[in-house]
């Protein structure tokens, strides 16, 4: 009974992981950029809804639909001054950008903030801590199933975005063959801003939930960037939404399994899976290699 | 009434030059063909019309506008179209999702999803069928209605021919036209020059990038334009 709980609670771990992963999967998938500062953009929005709730008392999940449009603007525009430029260098040069874009947004939030724990823990209320005894051994969080349940509608609203939608259908067409969509009246540039403001955003959902489990500093970004890449790989590398979150999942339950293995083995238990997907014939290292052939 | 006007154009990719103090003009309602042996420079005419490829020096106008700097997808919105060499669909979409991609981008008009498989019968069927599944036919019919959904004023055909069954290219050209019923201009790049003197009413020719003969169709040998093709008239210029 030890082993469903654990897997159960993997889950929904790797719900929340995936929320972290979904916006870093898009961009890969799109134009090919590792966003090394995706960690630091889900605090700063962690760290947004935070300094609202200071000055007003709500809760974290109303403050961040305040914080939402910040969130996609901040998006935008880091494609459109930033990305864009370093995108027409190759694609040795994003990765580089992101890199320093993560320690400047590190810094600036540890000078604005100072280097202290904080949490949303307390401000969420009732969720953060309630669940549901299923039987002695199993519980359900509360927290932990609102993570899953926004994951899949967040994959899924993406899902139907990028199939149903005219713009959806035009970032599709840009993923595959960014020439031609130029050729054939799809401002492949607008497109990018268009998703990296989603990616973002999203980014900054797996923010709020990371502030609500448990606390974060300025320097927690790099630390959740790690596992939000490794369910990108488990996922098969942006390829598709859907694999992504099975790859969030999978992380997940590695991580309990492992943890419930031995307590100090959650975090390798986890790399270990990441690296046995990326080794394998069929997954990273080849999807790798062809992403970037 | 002059569509569009390519003065002294030059074009490079990196330190080659592949087309040089190139000049054109094509009104509105002409079909003109560009011919010329591989390397010639067409595809890259082509493109930097399109506004795929960067001019280095000269100017391209378009309904009297200059267009040399304006990016490729603003041009489509003006009416620009061009059907890509090897047809570059976007493989993981649908017949129809290919069609449709394009309308966002371009103009309104009289070409829709249905008037496009009206034109080519074949696709009708293959509607739903990702683009990457078609053969090499269906792949041009599809390339070609993507192109005539943004209703473009201007369509520049890259050799729409290459790489497909005799027969299937007999329909391609079999739509022309209908296409040129709707008043569309077309400048094709073709090898094979019996298509490309029975499609079209002007011929261009094109020789290591610079444009060595232009003529209406029935002013041009097939003899003339071989050995503009081969670059046999220099010699036989001095000759003369």
């Amino acid at each position: 009974m030890t082993w469903v709980n654990d897997v159960v609670q993997g889950i929904m771990l790797g719900g929340f992981y995936a929320l972290l992963a979904c916006g870093l999967a898009l961009m890969f998938g799109l134009m090919r950029i590792i966003n090394l500062a995706h960690g630091d953009l889900a605090v700063l929005g962690a760290y947004l809804v935070y300094l609202l709730l200071e000055h007003w008392n709500t809760s974290p999940f109303l403050g961040f639909v305040a914080v939402l449009p910040v969130m996609l603007l901040i998006g935008y525009v880091l494609q459109r001054v930033l990305l864009e430029r370093s995108l027409r260098s190759g694609l040795l040069v994003p990765l580089l950008t992101t890199f320093g874009l993560s320690i400047v947004i590190q810094n600036l939030l540890d000078q604005g903030f100072s280097p202290d724990d904080r949490s949303l823990g307390a401000s969420a209320g009732n969720i953060a801590t309630a669940s549901w005894q299923i039987t002695s051994q199993l519980s359900i969080p509360a927290i932990g199933a609102l993570a899953l349940g926004v994951a899949i509608v967040i994959f899924g609203g993406l899902q139907l975005f990028l199939s149903k939608t005219g713009p959806g259908r035009q970032m599709r067409a840009t993923a595959q063959d960014p020439d031609t969509a130029e050729l054939v009246g799809i401002n492949s540039r607008a497109v990018y801003a268009r998703a990296t403001a989603i990616a973002v955003a999203i980014a900054a959902v797996g923010g709020v939930f990371l502030a609500i489990r448990s606390s974060f500093t300025p320097y927690s970004g790099p630390t959740y960037l790690i596992f939000a890449f490794e369910a990108v790989v488990i996922g098969g590398l942006g390829s598709s939404l859907w694999a992504t979150l099975a790859g969030g999942i999978v992380l997940g339950v590695a991580q309990t399994i492992g943890g419930q293995i031995n307590p100090e083995y959650p975090i390798l238990a986890g790399h270990i899976v990441f690296l046995a997907v990326l080794a394998s014939p069929r997954g990273g290292l080849l999807n790798l290699r062809r992403a970037t052939a | 009434m002059t569509l569009l006007a390519i003065d002294h154009l030059q074009l490079r990719h990196g330190l080659l030059e592949a087309v040089r103090d190139f000049s054109l003009s094509v009104g509105e309602g002409e079909t003109v063909a560009l011919v010329g042996a591989n390397g010639a420079g067409k595809t890259t005419l082509l493109r930097a019309i399109a506004g795929a490829h960067r001019a280095s020096a000269g100017t391209i106008s378009f309904d009297g506008d200059d267009i040399t700097r304006v990016p490729a997808h603003r041009r489509v919105r003006m009416g620009i179209a061009l059907v890509p060499e090897g047809r570059r669909l976007f493989p993981s979409l649908t017949v129809e999702e290919n069609l449709l991609v394009a309308a966002d981008g371009g103009r309104g008009g009289r070409w829709t999803v249905d008037s496009v498989i009206a034109a080519f019968p074949l696709l009708a069927r293959l509607r739903d069928q990702r683009a990457a599944t078609l053969s090499g036919g269906e792949q041009q019919a599809t390339a070609i209605g993507r192109a005539l959904m943004t209703n473009p004023r201007l369509l520049l055909l890259d050799e729409v021919s290459l790489g497909l069954a005799p027969l299937a290219v007999d329909a391609v050209y079999e739509s022309l036209p209908v296409l040129i019923a709707g008043g569309a201009t077309i400048l094709l790049v073709e090898q094979d020059l019996t298509r490309a003197m029975k499609a079209a009413d002007r011929i261009v020719c094109l020789l290591e990038g610079q444009l060595v003969l232009e003529g209406a169709r029935d002013q041009l040998t097939r003899e003339q334009i071989t050995d503009a093709y081969f670059g046999l008239h220099r010699t036989r210029g001095v000759s003369a």
